[in-house]
């Protein structure tokens, strides 16, 4: 039986949950009030350069959480610790849901700044693809009933799939590059603001929070569910 | 029965199955056949800026041909349960792979041996010249293509809704490979020689050797009992 309260670095994981959420509370709502309100707009952008302080930190946490699943799908096909098949789970989610609001806001801050929703830039196009290749690790996890079976295959594909970034960055950046320069893009080395940089480390730190607590969670829902389905099987069993 | 050998056995006995059934082959190619009927009424019977449009329109081809392809490899496997006898057998599970994609690669190509040629008939491509280095990049595709979309098959073989499913996986991790497919085939039909497209090139390759190296390691993992 798998307890839902094993420590983490010592420290009871109740506990560990409740610090980050208050910490991303108390970050989100100083990086948003800093970033939205407070800190002066950009000089040729104006107020639609706010959006990068939500942009930015999420497509961190976009990259980040798929660089979790891979990490966490290698340990898993090693240990056989189904506990690492959650994270990698848990991560893909997380990520899925980041990559698809950096897209969106995005396209919120590409409209009035490039004059358009969408463009087949590099980055964008990277972007579109890897969320396409975690949706379907997602889908795979659907299909496949049996837990041990399922964390396998996943770990396969979370793995390949990480493996791939490197050659679709290269490929797409080439296809860009070869076709046409982008044209409405931002100037590059621009130094950025003091303060506007503070904000925007502000977001990042919050957004980590954020990601350590939406990890904590869904892992414990996944343990929670687990639980559960065993308590059941152990009643129908009981039953007959 | 050194390595090279299980190789050989191995893929010998899916060839001889499919010279037998003639079953893949004959379906693929007509689904083939198909897909340039629908490009012609797509586009109509007159087409303009052929030249521009074809290196697209082969490797849309190869992608529909290619996915139906690959997501059969371990279906002939099922009727049977003959895979658990494979698995079973005393062979490397990493050189079973490789023959499964060796497999899937021979049947993409002879499928395209017939397709490329009618594509410029049917098209009125009348760019023979590029077929030798045209043949090239075919083949540096075929191998990447194989080699993902038969890990992928043998992925979802067991799962539900698997026909959709190798796509699915497929598309968005073969990125790289169509790109490179797309722009050497370009560049071939600009007139120039394929090592103008030297880079694609390298990349296909690159692409090839990483999953190729990917699917043998992996296998194991995918077809464990």
């Amino acid at each position: 039986m798998m307890s839902l309260d094993r420590p983490i670095f010592g420290f009871r994981r109740s506990m560990v949950t409740r610090l980050f959420g208050l910490l991303t509370t108390g970050g989100l709502a100083a990086g948003l009030v800093t970033g939205l309100l407070i800190v002066p707009p950009d000089a040729i952008q104006g107020e639609v350069q706010r959006i990068m302080y939500l942009h930015v930190p999420m497509a961190w946490n976009a990259y980040l959480s798929f660089a979790v699943v891979c990490a966490c799908s290698v340990v898993y096909l090693i240990r056989r610790d189904l506990a690492w098949d959650r994270r990698a789970a848990a991560s893909a989610e997380i990520g899925v849901m980041f990559t698809a609001l950096t897209i969106a806001a995005g396209s919120i801050w590409g409209r009035p700044t490039w004059g358009t929703w969408w463009t087949w830039d590099a980055r964008l196009t990277t972007t579109a693809i890897l969320l396409f290749i975690y949706i379907g690790y997602l889908v795979v996890r659907q299909v496949v009933e049996e837990p041990e079976k399922r964390a396998r295959l996943a770990a396969v594909i979370g793995i390949i799939g990480f493996l791939d970034v490197p050659l679709i960055r290269l490929s797409v950046q080439w296809w860009r590059t070869l076709h046409q320069q982008p044209t409405v893009f931002r100037v590059g080395g621009m130094m950025i603001d003091r303060f506007m940089l503070f904000t925007l480390l502000l977001n990042l730190i919050a957004f980590g929070c954020l990601y350590l607590y939406l990890m904590l969670k869904r892992t414990e829902l996944e343990m929670v569910r687990e639980i559960l389905v065993a308590e059941q099987v152990r009643r129908i069993a009981h039953d007959e | 029965m050194t390595v090279l050998a299980q190789f050989a056995t191995l893929t010998m006995k899916d060839l001889r199955l499919e010279l037998r059934r003639k079953e893949s082959f004959v379906t693929v190619a007509f689904f083939a056949i198909l897909i340039l009927m629908t490009f012609t009424f797509a586009l109509g019977p007159t087409v303009t800026r052929l030249e521009e449009l074809a290196p697209g329109l082969i490797w849309i081809a190869f992608v529909f041909t290619g996915v139906l392809t690959v997501g059969n490899a371990f279906h002939v496997e099922e009727v049977n349960a003959t895979l658990e006898g494979l698995l079973l057998a005393p062979v490397d599970r990493g050189v079973l792979y490789l023959s499964k994609a060796a497999g899937n690669a021979l049947l993409i190509l002879a499928v395209h041996i017939v397709l490329v040629p009618l594509f410029f008939i049917l098209f009125n491509v009348d760019r023979w010249a590029v077929l030798p280095s045209l043949g090239v990049v075919l083949v540096l595709a075929t191998i990447g293509f194989a080699a993902v979309g038969t890990l992928l098959a043998a992925v979802t073989h067991t799962a539900r809704a698997r026909e959709v499913l190798v796509p699915l996986l497929l598309l968005p991790l073969a990125v790289p490979l169509i790109l490179g497919a797309v722009r050497s085939t370009e560049v071939l039909f600009l007139g120039a020689s394929l090592a103008e497209a030297a880079r694609w090139v390298k990349l296909m390759v690159a692409f090839d050797a990483l999953f190729l190296a990917g699917g043998y390691l992996a296998f194991d993992y995918v077809v464990e009992l």
